[in-house]
């Protein structure tokens, strides 16, 4: 009977495709739809905070080099993971992401909690070349990030587009987007004052790249790498995990 | 080419590369100095080198009328030999990036050279470069002479063809500025993904009144696949990547999809990425190639059944499995487990389908290397899709996952499968398709299948071994309960086996440039035979004949 059915199937090929399209439609309906119903799937924290300008700048530029390739942003509910690398991550840690970067490759280690771990200093050595700081490592150089100066002239475009996707940034944010990301890497410039009031006092304004008077794309990676893991305090205190979270303050 | 078009089909495509051309100019002249600017330069400077090709023929004689009598094969050609040279493309640039991870200044101090960039550009330039234009070439093949039907259009083959092309040259010259999604094998910005929606609808419009046109009243199972791999595929494209840019003159996004949900339609789209692309497309060419390079029936019709209904329903459910453990909801990843293991039934009914189609022919199966390559991939499958179950498995993926473990899973299918059987379709369609005797030089197939065999091995056995290595360091403990290794520890111990891997792609590379030269030199100096000239529709006996499933 079945195979009766079959073989007038296979002679339409209309009727072939649709059958194709209801097999195949399943599986993604039943995975992806109720993560967007069920309210536990992403958890509600009152700390998550938004990327700053400068970091999602940094984020971009994460993604153009296309660092997810080899670093993951994903800390597995595993006792190593959480050994090596801390708290396991929490879907709202990610929130904001557009795209997520959990990655599916270590090459190099985790990053997902690296923000706090190592000075700006050290980074930007080990960006300008791993080997200088970590002899055995197979990172690429980057050193040209430093001599390159960041684009900042469409930093409210950006902030604006993913508003139109739901993220709260708020008028004043996108209006001073180029100035937020100036202030946050010149600390003792009259800009520094107004990111901290619009992104929280836990934002860390600092010369990343040692240098005040330029911004450059290093700065904007900088910043990025020292706010992973940093944007809620949730995965310290709603987990067994015993340390206790960086203060961002230091 | 041109001359197979009438003077009508020849403006159309004038016009048709007008508007592209157009487009160009506006992309252009919109992005400035931003890649989008850069590529509406690469979009005009593309339509005006096809434009000139046609305007140059376009006054030549009308082509005969007879020609609507015959399969179209030009397309076909031209298909081969994009796949060859993007597979050379594709397997250079894995080369390069293997040795990278051994020898880190092999990136020069330059943006564009660097492992992050150059990435993409070899998933590309394999999956998209050299597996696709080889899908669309043999489904052109194929679905002629199963259908004895002529492809139901003279300039929309071209314009699948090139247009698909036009987006893998923007999708890798993009990689080189910087220009990705981050989506894994969807790295291409909304333009680039806009343009390959309006390839995709023509491609399978083209395929529906095809196969409308066929002279058997069933449809072959070979198309069975290559209708599931153009349908599903377009759904996932179209899923994954919504996004909305940031401005209309720059080429960023930011994807609709966030988070926790980016993840699930991410893996979504990627593990069935390899299902309806690397899979189900590829197995339409075994499901071809296989018996007619072997001469004998399809084993069982009902197992074709089984499993092809099979892989197109338990397939979507699986791309969770390249979440365990993470902050995706358990029963999600749960979910993704037990189809994954599911699937090992349909995989194994199509590669145990294949093997027994080859009883009565094992002593080809000796003697001629083509056949062999097919022989090869179907075990390569039947490898791979027991260890993708495998590794699917929650505890085993906690090992296995984010290591070189998975990167030896896919290249056991990507090498062992998709090129395999990809190298042994072509090697049994360059004759027929060119009508020569046969080809060029046996005993090159022959080298080729070595070096192939030899690479594959060399690579696979080399990411296992790291892969291993690398999930057992980490998760070592000392008697005193602390972690044994560093992080730093686990890399060092990587090198020698990331040495062995660039060597195995290298060995493989080689064979591919063998392939390239004896495809090659059967064109140019191996003379026509006569009886080929039979590979007409209305023949009665196509080539296919023997493809006709045993019931």
């Amino acid at each position: 009977m079945a195979e009766l059915f079959h073989h007038k199937l296979e002679r339409t090929a209309i009727g072939f495709v649709i059958a194709i399209i209801a097999a195949a439609s399943v599986g993604g309906i039943v995975e992806i739809a109720p993560l967007f119903t069920i309210h536990e799937t992403v958890e509600d924290v009152p700390d998550m905070r938004l990327y700053t300008p400068l970091e999602q700048a940094g984020r971009n530029i994460y993604i153009r080099e296309g660092c997810y390739a080899c670093h993951s942003q994903m800390i597995r509910t595993l006792r190593d993971e959480v050994e090596r690398y801390g708290p396991y991550s929490l879907a709202v840690e990610s929130k904001y992401d557009r795209p997520m970067l959990w990655g599916s490759k270590r090459t190099g280690p985790d990053l997902a909690r690296v923000g706090g771990k190592y000075s700006d200093f050290w980074h930007v050595a080990h960006l300008i070349n791993p080997r200088d700081v970590v002899p055995e490592s197979n990172m690429p150089a980057y050193r040209w990030l430093a001599r390159t100066a960041l684009e900042t002239n469409d930093l409210g475009q950006h902030l604006q587009a993913q508003r139109a996707l739901g993220v709260p940034y708020t008028d004043a944010m996108i209006a001073n987007a180029a100035a937020d990301a100036f202030g946050q890497a010149a600390p003792d410039s009259p800009f520094a004052t107004g990111v901290a009031e619009r992104y929280g006092e836990k934002t860390q304004i600092s010369a990343f790249d040692g240098v005040v008077s330029h911004l450059t794309e290093m700065d904007a990676l900088v910043a990025y790498l020292q706010v992973l893991g940093r944007l809620t305090d949730a995965a310290y205190s709603n987990t067994a995990a015993p340390e206790q979270a960086p203060d961002p303050t230091n | 080419m041109v001359q197979q078009l009438t003077s009508g089909e020849r403006q159309n495509a004038l016009v048709i590369l007008l508007c592209v051309f157009v487009t160009g100019v506006i992309m252009a002249a919109a992005g400035g100095s931003d890649p989008l600017g850069v590529h509406g330069v690469i979009v005009l400077l593309f339509s005006a080198g096809l434009g000139a090709l046609v305007s140059r023929s376009f006054y030549e004689p009308q082509p005969d009328p007879q020609r609507l009598s015959q399969y179209y094969d030009d397309p076909i050609k031209v298909g081969i030999a994009l796949t060859l040279a993007w597979g050379i493309f594709g397997m250079f640039m894995g080369v390069w990036t293997a040795a990278q991870l051994a020898w880190p200044d092999l990136a020069f101090d330059a943006g564009w050279s660097s492992f992050g960039r150059l990435r993409p550009t070899h998933t590309t330039g394999v999956i998209f470069g050299f597996g696709g234009n080889a899908l669309i070439a043999t489904s052109f093949h194929v679905v002629q002479r199963t259908s004895r039907a002529r492809l139901a259009g003279q300039v929309s083959p071209w314009f699948v063809l090139l247009g698909y092309n036009l987006f893998c040259i923007l999708a890798v010259t993009g990689y080189f500025m910087g220009v990705t999604q981050s989506k894994e094998y969807a790295e291409p910005e909304w333009y680039a993904d806009l343009w390959l929606v309006v390839v995709w609808v023509t491609f399978f419009v083209l395929y529906l009144r095809t196969l409308a046109r066929r002279k058997e009243p069933h449809i072959y199972v070979a198309n069975w696949y290559f209708m599931a791999f153009i349908v599903v595929v377009a759904i996932l494209h179209i899923v994954n990547n919504l996004a909305i840019p940031v401005s209309f003159s720059q080429a960023k996004s930011y994807t609709i999809w966030a988070a926790v949900q980016d993840a699930m339609v991410q893996w979504w789209y990627g593990h069935n990425a390899v299902a309806f692309f690397l899979t189900a497309g590829f197995l339409g060419m075994l499901y071809y190639y296989l018996p007619v390079r072997a001469q004998r029936p399809i084993f069982s019709y009902r197992l074709s059944i089984l499993s092809f209904w099979g892989i197109t329903f338990f397939y979507m459910w699986a791309g969770s499995h390249h979440l365990h453990y993470t902050a995706l909801p358990h029963w999600v990843q749960n979910l993704g487990m037990t189809f994954s293991v599911m699937l090992l039934v349909p995989s194994w009914a199509s590669a145990g389908n294949a093997l027994l189609t080859l009883n009565g022919a094992w002593h080809k199966v000796r003697d001629d290397a083509t056949l062999r390559f097919i022989m090869v991939a179907v075990v390569f499958y039947g490898l791979s899709t027991f260890e993708g179950s495998f590794m699917a498995i929650r505890p085993v993926n906690a090992l296995s996952h984010y290591t070189d473990w998975t990167v030896g899973h896919v290249h056991a299918g990507a090498l062992g499968w998709v090129a395999f059987i990809t190298f042994g379709s072509i090697y049994t369609l360059v004759p027929s398709l060119w009508k020569r005797e046969r080809m060029y030089s046996s005993a090159l197939v022959e080298v080729h299948f070595w070096l192939a065999v030899t690479g594959t091995l060399i690579y696979v056995f080399a990411m296992w071994n790291s892969g291993i290595i690398q999930g057992l360091m980490w998760r070592t403990y000392t008697e005193e309960g602390t972690l044994a290794y560093s992080f730093l520890d686990s890399l060092v111990a990587m090198y020698p086996y990331y040495i062995a891997r660039a060597f195995g792609g290298l060995l493989f590379l080689l064979g591919a440039i063998v392939a390239a030269f004896n495809i090659w030199m059967t064109v140019r100096a191996v003379p026509v035979a006569a009886a080929r000239q039979a590979d007409v529709p209305d023949s009665g006996l196509a080539p296919g004949a023997a493809a006709t499933p045993a019931e």
